[in-house]
């Protein structure tokens, strides 16, 4: 109980820090890493409601981040207030989410996955061909480009996806889900309209992506509109989700601090190797590791108790022996 | 006669990607598990063909037999390393696990390609290449054909494999019901073993075939993934001449759909048809219902 009076005075002072560092730094540096930290976070989230809670692995997450980005994009460059445009970008991925959920959460087995992996390469393609150019923003929004909002943008979104996490993680809404991504059948047998809640799930995980997404668009400079459909997206997604502890509420936080950081020593010294490395990362994890840090932490008093017994009991053998031998 | 000689280029072309497809289909069937970076595998056997092309000028027709042999093992180690641990999970917990390693191996063997060989694209152009054979108005280019004969070549070899060896039925019987085929003796895990290897060495086969007309690069994996995954769901699984048709059918859809939409959009048109199949009738468009 003690451990977890101090974890949550530290998630508290964690969030204070947060939500008042903009006050204190004068550096964009560390509020540009706050920002990708919390954006990371709000996006493998948002992968997290349905793939880690419901167990609906979807392959095409980039699909729903690009769209809200290109939504919001558009729609804040000409002329609309950034908030609107963000929520026009969100609804217009939660849209996507309603009309391909409605049909590819009916299949079973690999189909979902793959089909999602289908829909977003061909929006891919798609936007490509039909907007090639890259999208930068114009002199006079480049003047009056402040990091600080945007970072309040992200920690607002972040906070939101992942307190939607945790009322999720304990409400009928998540056990049904929980119970389904154990046994669909038993689910079913037990009274959780199983399609409902996944086709639930997914609009909500699709809309939040949109709207990290939207925050992207809102952030970056200047960017071509196709790589916002990039598939690295959901790669990154799943890796933080992962390394994090997929299906737990602070795993994708926890993930997204750990990947930026390794991700920012990795890529200055190796370059390309590290996307090698994330990739042996991701399968290790997968493999040996499917809790994640979260597993490991929750894991941590268990085996100290065991190491504690298992010296104890040496000791305790080493004693008799020495009592027996004269 | 523009569209008929585009079917043509299509029908050509179809036979690869029936070829890529059998591979995936055939691991999908016996193991149950779905890899995801089938076309990484695909991506490998093209290199095979275009080192051994440019360091001593093999033929890409006989780097084939190297491809195939040297992804065999490959995908033995891939299966020994990585598969193998969760092959005796329950069918949604093995899918599963299957796609998510096979979508991070994709980054690694990705990623691996590029720092070995760097992100250009590369080509194999034999004396032969821009060769040609007419007929009446239209042209047949030599090395497509001869591609999509061996393409129909292997998977005549496969077919006999599997029906008339005794390692061919252990394979099928396994695919069954692997219950019943390890009380009949069958060493179930050396069959998936083998049945994973041989996936991945016609992905090989395939990748060399593709050397022989298309571009190589370490980029090429996932869009071969998907090509493999829409002949498979076209054809319906489990069925190797219908894999073969369907690729077939693919490669006409897509030369012709990218005449007429223009080539930008021969990859979507696949997608869109792979996406309604499934939405609209799963068991595939040949299978027997």
């Amino acid at each position: 109980m003690r451990i977890g009076a101090a974890v949550r005075v530290m998630a508290l002072a964690g969030a204070a820090a947060l939500v008042v560092m903009p006050a204190f730094t004068a550096t964009s540096v560390v509020l540009n890493w706050g920002f990708l930290i919390l954006l990371y976070t709000a996006l493998a989230q948002s992968w997290n409601l349905l793939g880690g809670f419901g167990g609906q692995v979807n392959l095409g997450h980039a699909a729903f981040f690009g769209l809200g980005a290109l939504t919001t994009r558009i729609l804040w460059l000409h002329g609309m207030a950034v908030s609107a445009a963000l929520l026009a970008g969100t609804a217009a991925a939660a849209a996507a989410g309603l009309v391909i959920g409605a049909p590819g959460l009916r299949l079973r087995g690999p189909y979902f996955a793959v089909g999602t992996l289908a829909v977003a390469e061909i929006l891919r393609i798609t936007v490509g061909n039909i907007l090639p150019e890259v999208s930068s923003l114009p002199a006079a929004r480049l003047a009056a480009y402040a990091i600080t909002p945007r970072y309040y943008l992200a920690l607002g979104l972040a906070a939101c996806v992942t307190i939607t996490a945790r009322m999720l993680a304990h409400s009928r809404f998540g056990y049904g889900l929980a119970a389904m991504r154990e046994d669909e059948e038993v689910a079913e047998a037990i009274g959780v309209s199983t399609f409902r809640y996944k086709l639930l799930a997914f609009i909500i995980s699709s809309g939040f992506a949109g709207a990290a997404g939207g925050v992207f668009g809102y952030y970056h400079l200047s960017f071509y509109p196709q790589f916002a459909f990039n598939p690295v997206w959901t790669f990154d997604a799943l890796l933080i989700t992962f390394l994090g502890g997929v299906g737990t509420v602070w795993g994708p936080l926890a993930g997204a601090v750990f990947f930026l950081l390794l991700r920012e020593v990795l890529a200055l010294r190796l370059g390309e190797l590290h996307l090698l490395i994330f990739g042996v990362l991701f399968i290790l994890i997968v493999a040996a590791l499917p809790g994640g840090f979260v597993e490991a932490w929750r894991s941590l008093p268990v085996m100290r108790r065991e190491l504690v017994a298992e010296a104890s009991n040496s000791v305790a053998d080493s004693v008799r022996r020495r009592r027996r031998s004269p | 006669m523009i569209l008929l000689q585009n079917a043509i280029f299509g029908l050509l072309i179809g036979g690869i990607y029936g070829l890529g497809a059998v591979g995936l289909s055939l691991v999908f069937g016996v193991l149950r598990m779905l890899n995801v970076s089938h076309g990484e595998l695909i991506m490998l056997g093209g290199y095979a063909s275009f080192w051994l092309f440019t360091l001593w000028r093999v033929d890409p027709f006989l780097s084939m037999l190297v491809a195939g042999p040297a992804l065999f093992l490959i995908g033995g180690l891939l299966y020994r390393i990585l598969f193998r641990h969760f092959i005796h999970f329950p069918e949604d917990q093995k899918i599963k696990n299957s796609i998510l390693i096979g979508f991070g191996l994709a980054l690694v063997l990705q990623t691996l390609a590029i720092l070995a060989w760097g992100a250009d694209e590369r080509a194999v152009t034999p004396v032969y290449a821009g060769r040609v054979i007419p007929l009446g108005p239209v042209v047949i280019p030599l090395s497509r054909m001869g591609a999509l004969l061996v393409a129909f070549l292997v998977l005549g070899g496969l077919h006999l494999f599997l029906t008339r060896t005794r390692r061919g039925t252990a394979i099928r019987a396994t695919s069954q019901d692997e219950m019943a085929a390890a009380l009949m003796g069958i060493p179930v895990n050396t069959v998936f073993l083998t049945a994973f290897a041989l996936g991945s060495a016609l992905a090989g086969v395939a990748g060399a075939l593709v050397s022989v007309s298309d571009a190589i690069s370490p980029a090429i994996g996932l869009s071969w993934t998907l090509k493999a995954l829409i002949v498979i769901v076209l054809g319906g699984m489990g069925n190797i001449f219908g894999t073969f048709v369907s690729g077939l059918f693919l490669g006409v859809a897509e030369s012709v759909s990218g005449f007429l939409f223009g080539n930008v959009y021969r990859e979507v048109v696949g997608l869109v048809l792979f996406l309604l199949v499934l939405s609209l009738r799963p068991q595939g468009l040949f299978a027997r219902s």
